[in-house]
């Protein structure tokens, strides 16, 4: 594995493999009373949160102090300081502190990379979302649930439709999934309004459909993402009504589903507008598996990038 | 390189083991047999088979150590090795972990460290098929199917069936 | 470095022109004196070099008054003559503006002061830029410094009204206005080329219609009025097709294509690293294609360089909060070279137009862009064509370090630059010496 984690493109197939089973194997190991390993012992991880985000900032906490690393908790709501600042000046303090690995969660597109290609820091950088350009662990997390539904398939996804419905345009959450549930071999339908699809997707190895009805029968996985209020003052739909009545996950749409599929959404919900609450706690939904998955999945990719000699340690 | 062992003495080696765990635990009713991965858990399941074959059902599953291993940053990470606890568990149990060479007991340490976690054994018991010496920490094995007096610059190689198409012990390197 | 004053004669001997004549050319004060094989004062050797006319830029950011950390008019100068340059425009995005009299004539006399080329003030269209109301453009006409080149640039005048009125009203002395197309609420918050790069990336998309609605509307606007206007930083394919169809239907339009639109692509985003953060955006190879071609066929009549610093901190950060801008001015002959002439797509003749003729036309400048004759202005720059030189982003003239060519190895060096007689580079080094 690479020794930075900043999209799902830094990963092979074997990489992603690797990934699902190791958590599959913590996920064994850690069913017993303490729950922790002295893995990480001597490692600090700092979780370097520009943006409000207590649920992965927690998850990635939870996982880290599971293997014994030791947590420093960074939550830098960088408006108010002057730009450029923010991000260098914090990283050279972590340096000085000797992180081991940074999480970054910020919300311009692209900071984990300038963090990781800028030279300011040595340690390990895991992107925990940048902007709307990727979070990867939400993918390994979406991607071992999943796996893990269909034990059968051995983590091999070829021939299984999965649909990812909703706000295409500014979703990481969605872009991380393209590149990895398409690396696993299963067929990604998006489903969107226009508005909400990017220029340039149909580049993208997905199928795209303006319309949930027309073909929601076929799907084994539904993803839903969550809609931002804040998108309708751009036009991009007329109002939550018809964006709900047109691509919401209600109740006449879940019993539509295969009896075997699943529905998915990364949190948070917008209960009632993108999925109904009785999507969200059907028998078909996963959703609470996923957040429990994705402490797993985090110990896994912490394991992975600094379980054994990092990049600069002797070997 | 010499081959020390070959088939025969293997399954011997295994039989007597097995005899002397029955010796030892009158009666097998709370024995539990944990191989180590990988070869640890091939000779864990040869003796549950032995045992199954002079009257006695042992449960048998494997204990994977790589996340308490003390030696974790001289390597770039290892992948894991599955974990699979039997029926029953271990709690209160008689533990009998099984690994192929016994050598440093750094590898031994850490299954304890591993069994901890899982949970409360009764005892834990240890049965090797080699015996190496060198030992840089205080442990010892129970149940010893050859002692190999080596030098610390030699190897021994393990070669079983199952995994590598032939039963072989041989020492590598020079004396 | 021997110092050459203005009452020096001198003869740069061997040296050849654009179009592959070698001979001598003898300056005498800030004429030329002589071009033929008479030789006089001191003798500067220039054989296997090219005597061109000094090259002409339209589109500078000199940043004086106002943000003068990354730039000023006397630190612009110098990497202005670094490039061969010995005229440049000051754009009037400053602070403050460039919207009256006194701040166009403060930039004037700062460009005298300097003293290294001339500086020629562009004055705002609109006061304070915000498109509302026209600055006093007459004022800025009828002062010392004699604007004639209009505008908003760094910003759109995007209110159809306003553009007309400003179209119309420098008719009354022969003034153009240069319009920055990109309308602005279809680029709310854009940060590349919407494209499939943007799709992957993340990264708001700048799309080539915001810049394309505007250079079509303002062509017919033009023509209604029947004004000149002129077209900066051309991008997009869309765009080349625009201004040939006006010059096809006789329409007084112009055009300018800058030298890294004609290189760089939006593929090199990719990395996130700001130093390719610009706007308009780098776009896709189609459009550097349809540019160059468009440059060559005389579509677009100059180069211009759009040189805009910034201080590192607003280009070391995350991408959208980075200031949009690159350095221009010392590699702009080196990159058309690399794209246009080595690629056998113009001739250097044609080079010398769109780089120093067409520009000083353009803006009026007429001691500029005047191909090397006898009597004529000493305003002239002598290339290596051949040598190489690797761009060091520590080691430019510009105070600032933007510059997204760093590292790479640019064929053509300038060795000589001569404004109005004085050298002012000699040898790439910078002399000291100015025009009083």
């Amino acid at each position: 594995m690479k020794n930075h984690l900043l999209s799902i493109n830094d990963l092979t197939k074997e990489d992603v493999l690797s990934i699902i089973s190791t958590a599959a194997e913590l996920e064994k190991i850690t069913e017993g009373p303490t729950k922790k390993l002295p893995t990480l012992r001597g490692r600090t991880i700092v979780n370097l949160f520009f943006e409000d985000s207590t649920r992965t900032r927690i998850s990635f906490e939870t996982a880290a102090k599971r293997l014994s690393a030791d947590v420093i908790n960074f939550s830098a709501k960088g408006s108010s300081v002057s730009k450029g600042e923010s991000l260098k000046d914090t990283a050279q303090t972590l340096q000085a502190m000797g992180a081991d690995a940074v999480v970054i969660r910020h919300g311009s597109s692209g900071a984990a990379q300038r963090l990781a290609d800028s030279g300011w820091i040595s340690a390990t950088v895991i992107n925990a979302g940048d902007g709307t350009h990727e979070h990867p662990t939400q993918a390994l997390l979406d991607a071992f649930t999943i796996a893990k539904r269909f034990p059968e398939r051995k983590a091999d996804f070829t021939g299984l439709r999965i649909a990812i419905v909703g706000d295409i345009l500014h979703s990481r959450v969605a872009r991380s999934n393209v590149l990895l549930l398409t690396k696993l071999g299963a067929q990604v339908t998006l489903v969107a309004p226009p508005t909400l699809l990017p220029v340039g997707v149909e580049s993208w190895p997905v199928r795209i459909s303006y319309e949930l009805d027309s073909e929601l029968e076929q799907f084994d996985v539904v993803m839903m993402l969550r809609i931002q209020l804040e998108r309708m003052t751009n036009f991009y739909f007329p109002n939550e009504r018809e964006y709900s009545r047109r691509y919401g996950l209600n109740e006449d749409r879940l019993l539509r589903m295969k009896k075997e599929a699943i529905v998915m959404h990364p949190g948070p919900m917008n209960r009632g507008l993108e999925i109904s609450a009785a999507s969200a706690d059907s028998s078909r939904s996963v959703i609470v598996d996923q957040v429990g998955n994705g402490v797993l999945t985090r110990m896994a990719v912490l394991y992975l990038l600094l379980g054994g000699a990092t990049l600069g340690e002797v070997s | 390189m010499s081959a020390v062992l070959e088939t025969a003495d293997i399954d011997r080696a295994l039989k007597r083991i097995s005899h002397e765990i029955i010796e030892r635990n009158q009666g097998l009713t709370s024995v539990v047999l944990l191989g180590i991965p990988t070869r640890g858990a091939f000779l864990a399941q040869r003796i549950a088979d032995i045992l199954k074959e002079l009257g006695s059902q042992v449960p048998v599953g494997t204990l994977d150590i790589t996340l308490h291993r003390d030696d974790l940053r001289l390597r770039p990470p290892r992948p894991l090795l599955p974990t699979l606890l039997p029926v029953g568990g271990i709690e209160g149990k008689d533990v009998v972990l099984v690994d192929d060479v016994l050598f440093s007991g750094r590898t031994i340490r850490a299954a304890l460290d591993a069994l901890g976690e899982l949970g409360r054994p009764k005892t834990v018991q240890l049965a090797v098929l080699v015996d190496r010496g060198h030992r840089e920490l205080p442990i010892r094995a129970d149940y010893v199917g050859k002692n190999l007096p080596t030098s610390s610059k030699e190897s021994v190689k393990v070669s079983l069936l199952e995994i590598d198409n032939v039963d072989r012990v041989e020492i590598l390197g020079e004396r | 470095m021997s110092k050459i004053s203005t009452n020096d004669v001198y003869t740069l001997k061997g040296v050849s022109l654009a179009d592959g004549t070698v001979l001598n050319i003898v300056i005498s004060g800030s004429t030329i004196a002589s071009l033929g094989s008479e030789s006089d004062g001191e003798i500067i050797d220039c054989t296997g070099l090219m005597a061109l006319p000094g090259f002409v830029d339209l589109h500078t950011h000199l940043r004086e008054p106002g943000k003068e950390d990354s730039e000023t008019v006397l630190t612009g100068s110098r990497a202005a003559v670094v490039g061969g340059y010995t005229a440049i425009s000051a754009m009037a995005n400053t602070s403050p503006v460039a919207d009256t009299a006194g701040v166009v004539e403060q930039v004037f006399r700062l460009g005298k002061e300097a003293g290294l080329c001339e500086v020629f003030p562009i004055g705002a269209v609109t006061v304070g830029l915000l498109g509302e109301r026209l600055s006093e453009i007459g004022a800025m006409a009828e002062s010392a410094a004699a604007v004639r080149v209009f505008s908003d640039d760094g910003k759109c005048v995007s209110d159809p009204l306003v553009m007309r009125r400003a179209l119309e009203y420098v008719k009354s002395f022969g003034g153009i206005i240069a319009q920055h197309a990109q309308d602005p609420r279809l680029t709310e918050n854009s940060q590349m080329n919407e494209g499939e790069v943007s799709s992957r990336l993340g990264l708001a998309g700048w799309p080539a219609v915001a810049e394309e609605a505007i250079i079509a509307r303002d062509i017919l606007l033009a023509d209604h009025v029947k004004s000149r206007l002129h077209i900066c930083h051309l991008t997009t394919r869309g765009g080349v097709e625009l201004v040939r169809w006006a010059k096809s239907q006789g329409i007084n339009v112009t055009a300018e294509v800058t030298p890294h639109h004609l290189l760089l692509t939006d593929e090199l985003v990719e990395s996130y690293d700001p130093i390719y953060k610009v706007n308009p955006p780098l776009r896709t190879q189609a459009d550097v294609l349809a540019l160059r071609e468009g440059l060559a066929d005389g579509t677009i009549d100059i180069v211009a360089t759009d040189h805009a610093p910034h201080p590192t901190e607003d280009k070391e950060c995350e991408w959208s909060a980075a200031a949009f801008g690159m350095l221009g001015l010392e590699t702009a002959l080196s990159v058309v070279v690399k794209t246009m002439v080595e690629t056998g797509a113009i001739t250097w003749s044609k080079l010398v137009e769109v780089m120093s003729i067409n520009p000083a036309k353009i803006g009026g400048y007429d001691r500029q862009g005047k191909p090397l004759q006898v009597g004529g202005p000493a305003n002239i720059v002598v290339v290596n064509p051949t040598a190489e030189w690797i761009v060091d982003r520590g080691h430019m003239a510009s105070k600032s370090r933007n510059t997204p060519f760093h590292g790479m190895t640019l064929p053509t060096k300038v060795l000589h630059t001569i404004f109005e007689g004085v050298f002012v580079l000699k040898d790439a080094e910078l002399t000291g010496a100015k025009h009083e």
